[in-house]
């Protein structure tokens, strides 16, 4: 094993990429030595953040690389991090994406180029730190921090409604997660302990539990988001620039999701039970309203903001059946959904850098004029659609094997919200890349170039990977859901 | 210690009085500069005061006939009350220079009311209470309407006079219910007559309904505010800055002590009023500082806000309040100085900032200061990981081991509301385009300027290492 704080470095290395680029003076010759810095620093923590996976012991389903010191002395408070099986992809996911941002966004940001690379290395610090946190309230605090980074990259460098939509996303999502703190600060005065590993043994009484749950909910249900709370999503979506979509979509989103599998399902076991049917029912409204919203839309990023609410809504019922295949499938369904959909965005970011317009009936017949973008397209647009070999399909299938144990109804929601993804995706397709050009300015559009390529074949390349070899992933994280669902079933059981 | 008479000399309100008729007349008989000398001699005076206060642990003359009290409360709150007015005092040293406000008079009143506040603060009587309350605030009224050429000023030192002095008025028609159904002054004695009964009588609740009314004033705790906009506004922006700073931190304190010391056991009866109290400041701060177009009425409602929060700590009246309180005035503190460090320095056009509005287009001109200004902001909105986060976090401990479950999540709800004030400030330096640009001078005095870098290092880095404050406030006994 590794005896230097591996977890450490990979979380502070973007911090200290940004204090380097704060003291780099910002003018038309020196921003691109920013980037080159910003890049620099996110590219070694991605190639740290690998040794992460290949040193990880697979046999064990706790924490490892744990790092723990003291932090308040009054209170039991650690600065306590370290690796699970659950949180080491979302790491890596963190870790893969806000370099590709940094290169998307390598030529489109012209205006404060040094705020904003310093927004996106602080936004990496506390993403990776939030899914390495096992103290809560370092997880809080992360968790809170990501606000601001992610509130001055929609409102200083987002499109025309970007100030509506910053302080939409700013106010939402620090509604739900205020009613967290106050469940956390109940917690500890319940157990006086603030691990996340300690506070899995179901401590709480079962009316306690019911207060925590939705406390909690109120804050995961906001940032993955579940129908009814997802109308930030949306504008925040459209008026992010592209790379605060991909970091939204990719990471953001997933922060719900892993909040979900580590405190609802981790510590309030019977208020999870209790609310299974209301979880299950808000899913399948998501999925089924929200497609049926994104057929209706007119602005790529906006189908696309709403497919992710559906997607997610597989994820939820995933988590909530609470066996093995579908806390899996929703795991994987995260990952895919994080480069699936990191993808699609960067995609629309290519044609919007060049046309600036997102409007899909702008576009069409690009494929005679851009035969390589419509490929890479189409293989995440089959990967949203979740076509077998895709990561999609992974996760999809694993969800619905899981929930025929369940009820065939939500089999039934599920799969029809699968159907209407393949609705829209392809609808979308065919409008924007199939056919002849119709619209003259489109006529000298340019296919992808180098920058692009760097930026999409990789994702494209897991995308594949994910599906064709599903194990790699499934292997790691395997042993920590299991330890999840027995903790669960022990508790329900009593 | 007792036999030495020149000891005396040595217990820091004696020093800090004595000294300050020393500056005056320093002040008086300088020919030139006698405001820069003045001020200079006064943050010398109060850092001996500091070092006095530190070391003066067991001093009995401070007990005089046992008027005061003594403290590892009362001591924590008279050094940050210190620490507050040494900061004011130098970062409005420019701007009083700058605006030809060079009355050497004026740190002289600072000292005063500071004076006035340390007395406030260890006051175990209400007598000793009532005569520093006014010694402190007869010093402001006239700070408030020391430029007397201007309206807006006199009116404000008017406003704030005629409300203070209805306020004292009522304050000391409660004292005297007190002592009528007590028979004492004493805090000690009159907590050992009501050990001997369950319930208050009518008239000593009337007592304490009326001195609440009074302190609540003193705190600006709705619905005893409506001063605070309005003073704010009218005083020039650097007696705007101590008022903001320094008299919040002894009313505070003073309000804790009143509360849990002479009427410890009657907790149920004042801690209604205080939930109220509390829970108004925290909406009314929040959503009337929304509609604010003047910087200084927005703080003015920011602190309104503020003291809702340390009150929270109050009702909760456990030994995690009391350390609540005193994180939170900390960083309270903190961080007002800072955003007043950086409004005394800001000129648009040539005249300080009143409007905000008037920001736009900072970030492109004075990146550092506005990038500063948005940290300040982040952190009186509560957002970690900066320290104004951790006042607030450890008053929801407070309250929630009292088990004020509502009451935290009326605090959480109040503290979104307010975010949106704050985060528009940082819009309206970000977001909005300005055309104007470079109208927007950020001149810093270097003395100001440390203070400004000390307050910000420690609203980033309070979360590095928390524990230097959080055991200091751990120990603090009443």
């Amino acid at each position: 094993m590794i005896d230097w704080p591996l977890v450490s470095v990979i979380i502070f290395l973007p911090l200290i990429g940004a204090l380097i680029i704060l003291f780099i003076k910002e003018d038309e010759l020196t921003s691109i030595n920013i980037k080159w810095a910003a890049l620099l620093a996110t590219l070694g923590t991605f190639i740290l953040s690998l040794i992460l996976w290949l040193q990880f012991d697979y046999s064990n389903p706790s924490y490892q690389y744990e790092e723990k010191f003291r932090w308040f002395d009054d209170f039991n408070f650690f600065y306590h991090v370290g690796v699970d099986g659950i949180s080491l992809f979302m790491i890596l996911l963190s870790t893969f994406l806000t370099p590709l941002c940094i290169l998307a966004s390598w030529n489109n940001i012209k205006k404060r180029v040094k705020e904003y690379m310093l927004s996106f290395l602080f936004l990496e610090t506390v993403m990776i730190g939030m899914f390495a946190s096992i103290d809560i309230l370092l997880f809080y605090i992360f968790f809170e921090a990501v606000l601001i980074p992610m509130y001055l990259i929609i409102g200083i460098w987002g499109g025309n409604r970007r100030i509506y939509a910053s302080f939409k996303f700013f106010l939402y999502t620090l509604l739900g997660s205020v009613l967290m703190l106050i469940a956390i600060i109940v917690m500890y005065r319940n157990t006086s302990s603030m691990s996340i590993e300690f506070l899995q043994g179901n401590y709480f009484s079962y009316n306690t539990q019911l207060f925590l749950w939705l406390a909690f909910f109120a804050s995961f249900a906001v940032k993955i988001p579940m129908w009814p709370f997802h109308t930030w999503l949306p504008d925040a979506h459209v008026e992010a620039p592209t790379a605060g979509s991909v970091i939204l979509a990719g990471v953001l989103l997933k922060m719900g999701g892993y909040g979900f599998i580590r405190f609802s399902l981790g510590m309030l076991p019977e208020a999870t039970e209790f609310f299974i049917p209301l979880i299950m029912t808000l899913s399948i409204v998501a999925i089924v309203y929200t497609s049926l919203v994104a057929l209706a839309q007119t602005d790529i990023k906006k189908l696309i903001a709403y497919s992710s609410v559906a997607h997610m809504g597989i994820v939820t019922i995933g988590i909530f059946l609470v066996n093995q295949q579908g806390l899996e499938g929703a795991m994987m369904q995260m990952i895919s959904h994080g480069l699936v959909s990191a993808a699609l965005f960067l995609c629309v970011g290519v044609i919007y850098d060049r046309m600036h317009t997102r409007e899909i009936e702008f576009y069409g017949g690009l494929v005679q004029r851009m035969p390589l973008y419509a490929t890479v397209f189409m293989i995440f647009m089959l990967g949203s659609v979740g076509l077998p070999g895709t990561s999609g399909f992974v996760g999809e299938f694993l969800v619905i094997v899981g929930a025929f144990k369940f009820s065939s109804y939500v089999v039934i929601g599920a799969a029809f919200g699968i159907i209407l993804s393949a609705v829209y995706m392809l609808y979308l397709y065919k409008r924007i890349i199939f056919g002849t050009i119709t619209n003259n300015k489109l006529a000298d559009i340019l296919d992808i170039n180098t920058r692009e390529k760097i930026i999409l074949i990789p994702l494209a390349i897991s995308v594949i990977l994910l599906g064709l070899f599903p194990n790699l992933f499934l292997d790691p994280m395997r042993l920590s859901l299991e330890l999840i669902i027995t903790n669960y079933e022990i508790a329900n059981a009593k | 210690m007792l036999n030495n008479i020149y000891n005396i000399f040595f217990i820091p309100e004696i020093f800090l009085a004595c000294s300050s008729f020393v500056c005056l007349l320093f002040g008086l008989f300088l020919k030139k500069n006698a405001f820069r000398q003045t001020s200079n001699l006064a943050v010398f005076v109060l850092l001996l005061t500091i070092l006095l206060v530190y070391y003066d642990s067991e001093s009995n003359f401070a007990n005089y006939k046992s008027l005061f009290s003594h403290s590892s409360f009362i001591n924590f709150f008279k050094i940050l009350a210190l620490l507050g007015s040494i900061a004011s005092i130098i970062i409005s040293k420019d701007y009083f220079l700058g605006v030809k406000l060079k009355n050497f008079e004026i740190p002289i009143l600072f000292l005063f009311s500071t004076l006035g506040m340390m007395l406030m603060i260890a006051s175990n009587n209400l007598m000793s209470m009532y005569l520093a309350i006014e010694l402190q605030s007869l010093s402001l009224y006239v700070a408030a309407a020391i430029k007397r050429d201007s309206i807006s000023s006199a009116e404000s030192g008017v406003k704030y006079f005629i409300l203070g002095a209805l306020s004292s008025g009522i304050l000391l028609y409660g004292f005297s219910l007190i002592y009528g159904f007590t028979g004492s002054m004493n805090f000690d004695d009159i907590s050992l007559y009501l050990s001997k009964y369950d319930n208050l009588n009518l008239g000593l609740i009337f007592g304490l309904v009326f001195v609440m009314v009074g302190l609540a004033f003193k705190v600006s705790a709705v619905p005893f505010h409506m001063w605070t906009p309005d003073v704010y506004e009218g005083a020039p922006n650097s007696i705007t800055g101590f008022f903001a700073i320094v008299p919040k931190i002894a009313a505070v304190a003073l309000i804790y002590r009143f509360c849990l010391v002479p009427f410890e056991n009657f907790y149920l009866e004042w801690s209604q009023i205080i939930l109220f109290l509390s829970i108004a400041s925290m909406f009314l701060g929040a959503i009337a500082a929304i509609a604010q177009s003047n910087i200084k009425r927005l703080l003015a409602y920011s602190s309104i806000g503020h003291i809702g929060y340390i009150l929270i700590a109050l009702v909760a009246a456990n030994d995690d309040g009391i350390k609540a309180a005193s994180i939170y005035m900390f960083s309270y503190m903190i961080m007002n100085v800072a955003i007043f460090a950086i409004l005394l320095s800001l000129k648009v056009k040539n005249e300080y900032l009143i409007n905000i509005s008037d920001l736009k287009g900072l970030s492109k001109s004075n990146p550092i200061v506005s990038l500063s200004i948005s940290i300040i902001m982040l952190s009186m909105a509560g957002i970690p990981p900066f320290i104004g986060f951790f006042g607030k976090f450890y008053v929801f401990i407070a309250a929630i081991e009292q088990e004020l479950y509502v009451l935290s999540v009326l605090g959480v709800l109040a503290s979104v509301i307010s975010a949106f004030y704050y985060l528009r400030i940082i819009k309206i330096m970000y977001f909005d385009e300005s055309k104007s640009e470079g109208i927007i001078n950020f001149h810093i005095s270097f003395q100001s300027k440390i203070i400004l870098s000390l307050s910000l290092f420690l609203i980033i880095c309070f979360i590095f290492y928390p524990s230097l404050l959080i055991n200091i406030s751990a120990s603090l006994t009443i």
